[in-house]
């Protein structure tokens, strides 16, 4: 009889789960899929992809979208895309940052450092608005996060740029897209074929791009999740490891009583 | 309680423990007379104090680095995703703790509700067990707020509003809890205030919790009085300690998943999109824990009878002891009760799935059955059932056969084996 009940209760925390389950892929559930590196229990980025993919962003997307989050010196951290330490004090340096006021009361220019954070292309968000005939290019640092679909969604996106059907009219500055909601985008299609030149000689197709820029994205948005998934796994053998332990104890604690527990 | 008179062995102890009598306590505590045939579902206890230690000592750390403010809070909760030493971890513990403890105490809650541990002489542990429910989904509730994502600032809107549908003095309510004419940055202030000292009443009625409970002892499985200590009991120490030490690890794996490997699937997407007063999001769903209460809440037409109905929900819980008439505690000899139990269970899941869809069409019908039969639960099955059902054969001791009843004792003693 109470072996019969636990089975139901457990049934009804299974069936919890999977209706979570099935709410977040139901919204997910036309995207493009891809085979992402740094997905699964033992998901790493791969470490060119993100190289590229910044490179990407930097040339393409960073004129509209701010990613205020990140410092230059996430860049060469460990588990994100690992440039040298000489290349962040490279990148951060080719950015002009205004800091102050000086001694003066002055504001001044001076080339950033790696501790600066990623320089926003607009002072802020109404003037982003303004420049981008009324709509906010999102803040790029948790945007990964912040869609349904996630990784899937942006690479989506990028790729979902179309022709309208027919008896579709879009107003000026409208752009239709397949996989954005309500199929209709203020955003031209951001990436065409040679937009970037590529330094490691990859070839820099529009799918190519799309796929580099959303990996990049995808750390930008979880800095941590190599490390996470390393200290995972440790920390779930661990406490299998000790739950074996507790469990044969029990048993054997037990035992003095009742040979069933 | 246990019987025997404590005196520690030392004279220190000694000495100490007549002026304040801790030693005794952890006596009784080791001691403690528990029926030795409590299943995996009583180990919930130990998981929900858990837990809790577990919220209060990574929120501790949060209120460190996080700043309660509007323009300001966004930006630090990505400080401590991003800058904050193992921050990510402390932040996905704690919003995965939540969820967590929620599951802990749903199971907990529909333990109780089977086994009727509620019932005479338990009435007080449930009712100081519901008024730690009800402070669990304020905390909850202002906690998701935090963040200050889209989600955060929407639900706060939405629940707050809630208050707007008292007559007469309802505006003024919500303008008073806002502490402004929105849900601005006042409310955010007084949601954090609040927030980090619920969980500190929880833990005082934790503790009245279990001084309640060790008053009569814990129910068990078969629902029966025993006699305590005796052979049906075991001393707290060494027997329970280690069943739930295996039980909390198993559910700490379970945990270590969430954090580890999908720490945002529990959670929504828009709330990792700063909060903006000028866009509303498309859905407006609360965390998967308040969703059976969203789809009453919106079952009703009315707005004011949605709420009185979302809080009715809530709070007829409270004189559950009352409403259940059947002197048997435990499902388990109750047959038809179980049933229902279980039809029950299905609803309350049902209503839930409701309050993650949009109100309208099928949906909204069906929110609107489940929330009749949720209250028909209460109010109809739980008296009647109790009045008329014929129970089965109860066991004298946890350990002995059943004596009376037609069932054949050697048959008797085979299911008691297995309880």
């Amino acid at each position: 009889m109470q072996k019969y009940n636990s089975k139901k209760l457990l049934l009804s925390i299974f069936i919890i789960f999977f209706s979570i389950n099935h709410l977040h892929s139901a919204e997910s559930a036309n995207l493009l899929k891809v085979k992402w590196s740094f997905k699964g229990l033992t998901g790493k980025f791969d470490r060119a992809s993100l190289q590229r993919g910044f490179q990407v962003y930097k040339e393409v997307c960073s004129s509209c979208h701010s990613m205020q989050y990140l410092s230059y010196r996430n860049l060469g951290e460990q588990g994100g895309p690992e440039f040298s330490e000489s290349e962040v004090k490279a990148i951060a340096a080719s950015i002009e940052i205004e800091d102050g006021p000086d001694s003066q009361g002055e504001m001044f220019i001076r080339p950033g450092r790696p501790s600066d954070k990623f320089k926003s292309p607009y002072p802020n968000v109404n003037a982003s608005i303004a420049a981008n005939g009324g709509a906010y290019p999102p803040d790029m640092s948790v945007l990964v996060k912040a869609r349904p679909g996630g990784s899937n969604y942006i690479y989506s996106v990028l790729m979902g740029y179309e022709e309208p059907p027919s008896g579709m009219t879009l107003d000026d500055g409208v752009y239709y897209n397949k996989y954005m909601i309500g199929n209709k985008i203020k955003m031209s299609a951001p990436l065409s074929e040679g937009i970037v030149e590529y330094s490691d000689g990859t070839k820099a197709s529009v799918d190519q791009m799309a796929k580099d820029v959303t990996t990049f994205l995808s750390w930008a948005a979880e800095p941590e999740l190599e490390e996470r998934h390393k200290t995972g796994i440790k920390v779930i053998i661990y406490l299998i490891l000790l739950t074996t332990l507790v469990y044969l104890s029990m048993k054997k604690i037990w035992s003095r009583i009742d040979p069933e527990v | 309680m246990s019987d025997h008179e404590y005196t520690p062995k030392s004279k220190a102890g000694k000495w100490f423990n007549d002026r304040l009598p801790l030693l005794t306590l952890g006596s009784h505590l080791t001691d403690y007379p528990t029926p030795k045939n409590l299943n995996y579902w009583w180990t919930f206890g130990g998981i929900l104090t858990f837990c809790l230690l577990t919220q209060i000592i990574t929120g501790i750390v949060l209120a460190m680095h996080y700043v309660a403010h509007a323009d300001l809070a966004f930006a630090s909760v990505e400080h401590i995703m991003r800058d904050v030493n193992f921050g990510w971890l402390i932040r996905y513990i704690h919003s995965n703790g939540a969820s967590m403890f929620f599951l802990a105490v749903y199971i907990h809650i529909f333990r109780s509700l089977f086994y009727g541990s509620y019932k005479s002489p338990r009435e007080v542990i449930w009712i100081i067990g519901l008024m730690i429910y009800v402070l669990m989904m304020a905390a909850a509730f202002m906690g998701y707020v935090l963040p200050w994502g889209q989600m955060s600032f929407w639900g706060a809107t939405v629940i707050t509003n809630l208050f707007s549908a008292i007559p007469l003095v309802g505006e003024s309510i919500t303008t008073w809890l806002w502490g402004a004419y929105s849900v601005d940055n006042p409310t955010l202030n007084r949601f954090f205030s609040l927030h980090y000292l619920i969980p500190f009443l929880i833990l005082g009625l934790v503790v009245l919790h279990i001084w309640a409970l060790h008053i009569p002892g814990n129910n068990n499985p078969i629902g029966i009085d025993i006699k305590k200590p005796s052979k049906d009991t075991v001393p707290f120490h060494p027997y329970i300690t280690i069943k739930d030490a295996f039980a909390l690890l198993m559910f700490m794996i379970i945990f270590a998943g969430f954090v580890f490997f999908t720490p945002n699937i529990l959670g929504h997407s828009d709330n990792y999109i700063p909060a903006n007063p000028l866009v509303t999001p498309a859905h407006i769903v609360p965390e998967w824990y308040l969703l059976p209460f969203y789809a009453i809440l919106r079952s009703v037409p009315d707005k004011l009878g949605g709420v009185i109905l979302m809080f009715g929900a809530i709070f007829i819980l409270f004189i559950l002891p009352w409403l259940d008439t059947s002197k048997v505690r435990s499902a388990v000899f109750r047959p038809i009760y179980r049933q229902f139990y279980w039809i029950f269970v299905l609803d309350v899941l049902m209503l839930g799935y409701m309050g993650a869809m949009p109100a309208e069409g099928t949906y909204l019908v069906l929110a609107r059955v489940g929330t009749i039969y949720y209250f028909l639960h209460f109010i109809v099955v739980m008296p009647v059932v109790g009045l008329m059902e014929k129970t089965d054969p109860i066991p004298m001791s946890i350990s002995e056969p059943v004596l009376t009843g037609g069932a054949e004792p050697s048959l008797a003693k085979k299911d008691n084996a297995k309880i």
